[in-house]
């Protein structure tokens, strides 16, 4: 399982790129396994604001639809049409691959997520619970 | 997971590495490797369920016969012995207790195979209809595991654990006491994907090493044990209707599409009066099927919009692995139902573009020609 260091993480799975006053999400590698072959991405319009935990984003598999939870609040300022046109890129590269840049509302925000190594940490839970 | 109920191949889910969840109660994989490989698997190669969860009742006696021919809308006197009949039983009021097979082997020893989740319902409406019949009913679902080997190369590879020649097993046939891998099992040529293939029940004691012996068996022709996400899948894109989603009490088989299931000019059976009215008087909606235009993938419940008002739901849709759209099936008012009707789905908030296609999405991919192939 690729975990990146220097991110923040969620226990939904998704990651957090924190460049200054900006924040990229995306999904980690546990979430895009979990979600198996990525077939849709629906996401916000540029300037939507969210609060944390608000739904931002849909991602579709062949199986079934699921909400993307904002894991801090902010304001949209980029969207990544790429995983629009090609979904499966979030399976090939989730890392790389980012849904959404956001303006960080309020950075203490941050305190509320995980490091890597927490986050390891949780994988390698659910791992040995569901047996990879 | 310690309440949710386990099939006999509950160690195997976990040793072939499924991941397992809460289906009706029961504890089944939903996928082990990927739904769309499993998937592929059984289109181009063959793959291997445990559908242990199924019901199976057993019907005894001497007009065991005549107790079935009134619980079901198809005509089981076409059945010569050992063969194997898709029907439907119905409510008086039309609607659907469930979807079925019936094995006859005999007039007075028929098997009937009911869906996990209805298993109490139906079993309690067939107590409620023994009537007068002379008829022994058993629910014997907890002693039966079964698993169903699917796929182009299902033939091959069954072939080399049975000890009978299966071109001998034609289309909806099937033989009791064939001997797969050492175990007595009752081998049909059935199956829930649009593919060729067969149904095996079996003792559950047997249901891991069979189970086993099949994937070893199989390893050469690229088997995959197959999860519930890909039984979905598949026998959506063969337009074979789900209980709960093209099938309910409140809807009739005729709305389902299924009339070919529902002989009218039988003498008697359970829901004909209202099932024969409504064809009089014709359909007031129908499931179709529909390929979205715009974006976006239409999912079970979804509703169904034309000239800006709500015309029907989604009864399941889905990114087709095999067709690589995504289309569904939906009941529609009878004014939206033509080939080429432009309708739209709602996809959370916003209405998509579609427009009504064939159901036939798949064309399956049956043998129906084993006796002359031999």
């Amino acid at each position: 399982m690729n975990i990146i260091q220097g991110l923040y993480y969620t226990k939904d799975h998704d990651w957090v790129k924190v460049e200054g006053e900006k924040a990229y999400i995306g999904i980690t590698q546990y979430a895009e396994n979990k979600l198996g072959k990525i077939v849709y991405v629906e996401l916000p319009e540029i300037d939507d604001e969210f609060a944390a935990s608000e739904d931002y984003a849909v991602i579709e598999s062949v199986k079934a639809a699921t909400d993307c939870h904002m894991p801090i609040t902010g304001k949209v300022v980029e969207v990544n049409e790429e995983v629009v046109d090609e979904p499966e890129l979030l399976n090939a590269d989730p890392f790389k691959n980012w849904m959404i840049a956001i303006e960080i509302s309020d950075q203490s925000d941050l305190e509320s997520l995980m490091d890597s190594k927490q986050y390891e940490d949780l994988c390698n839970e659910l791992c040995s619970k569901c047996k990879g | 997971m310690a309440e949710l109920k386990k099939t006999s191949l509950y160690e195997a889910h976990e040793r072939y590495g499924g991941n397992i969840v809460d289906f009706a109660g029961w504890a089944l994989s939903v996928e082990f490797e990927g739904l769309t490989e499993e998937h592929e698997a059984v289109r181009k190669a063959a793959g291997l369920f445990d559908v242990s969860h199924m019901g199976e009742v057993e019907v005894k006696g001497s007009q065991a016969f005549d107790f079935v021919q009134n619980l079901i809308t198809n005509d089981a006197s076409v059945l010569e012995d050992n063969q194997v009949l898709y029907t439907l039983m119905c409510y008086p009021h039309g609607g659907v207790v469930d979807d079925l097979l019936v094995y006859k082997f005999a007039k007075d020893d028929i098997l009937l195979v009911i869906n996990a989740s209805n298993i109490e319902k139906d079993y309690e409406w067939m107590k409620k209809n023994i009537g007068d019949y002379d008829v022994k009913l058993t629910n014997v679902s907890d002693n039966v595991s079964q698993i169903a080997l699917q796929g182009p190369a299902a033939q091959k590879i069954l072939q080399k654990l049975a000890d009978t020649d299966l071109s001998d097993i034609g289309f909806f046939r099937c033989k009791r006491d064939v001997n797969v891998g050492g175990a007595k099992c009752l081998v049909s040529r059935t199956g829930y994907t649009g593919e060729d293939g067969f149904e095996i029940y079996l003792e559950n004691g047997d249901a891991t090493a069979v189970w086993d012996k099949v994937m070893e068996a199989g390893k050469e022709h690229g088997i995959k044990p197959v999860g519930l996400g890909a039984r979905d899948t598949l026998r959506f894109e063969a337009a074979l209707p789900l209980y709960g989603n093209e099938l309910s009490e409140d809807i009739t088989p005729l709305e389902a599409g299924l009339g070919f299931f529902v002989k009218l000019d039988k003498p008697n059976f359970i829901g004909k009066e209202v099932l024969v009215k409504q064809k009089q008087e014709g359909l007031k909606r129908k499931i179709v099927g529909f390929e979205m235009e715009g974006k976006g993938i239409p999912r079970h419940g979804y509703d169904v919009f034309a000239d800006g008002k709500q015309i029907g739901f989604v009864t399941t849709g889905y990114y087709s692995p095999s067709l690589k759209k995504n289309i569904g099936l939906a009941m529609v008012d009878i004014e939206y139902s033509t080939l080429e009707t432009p309708i739209e789905i709602k996809v959370r908030k916003r209405n998509v573009k579609a427009r009504v296609i064939s159901k036939k999405f798949y064309t399956k991919n049956y043998n129906k020609n084993t006796k002359t192939k031999k």
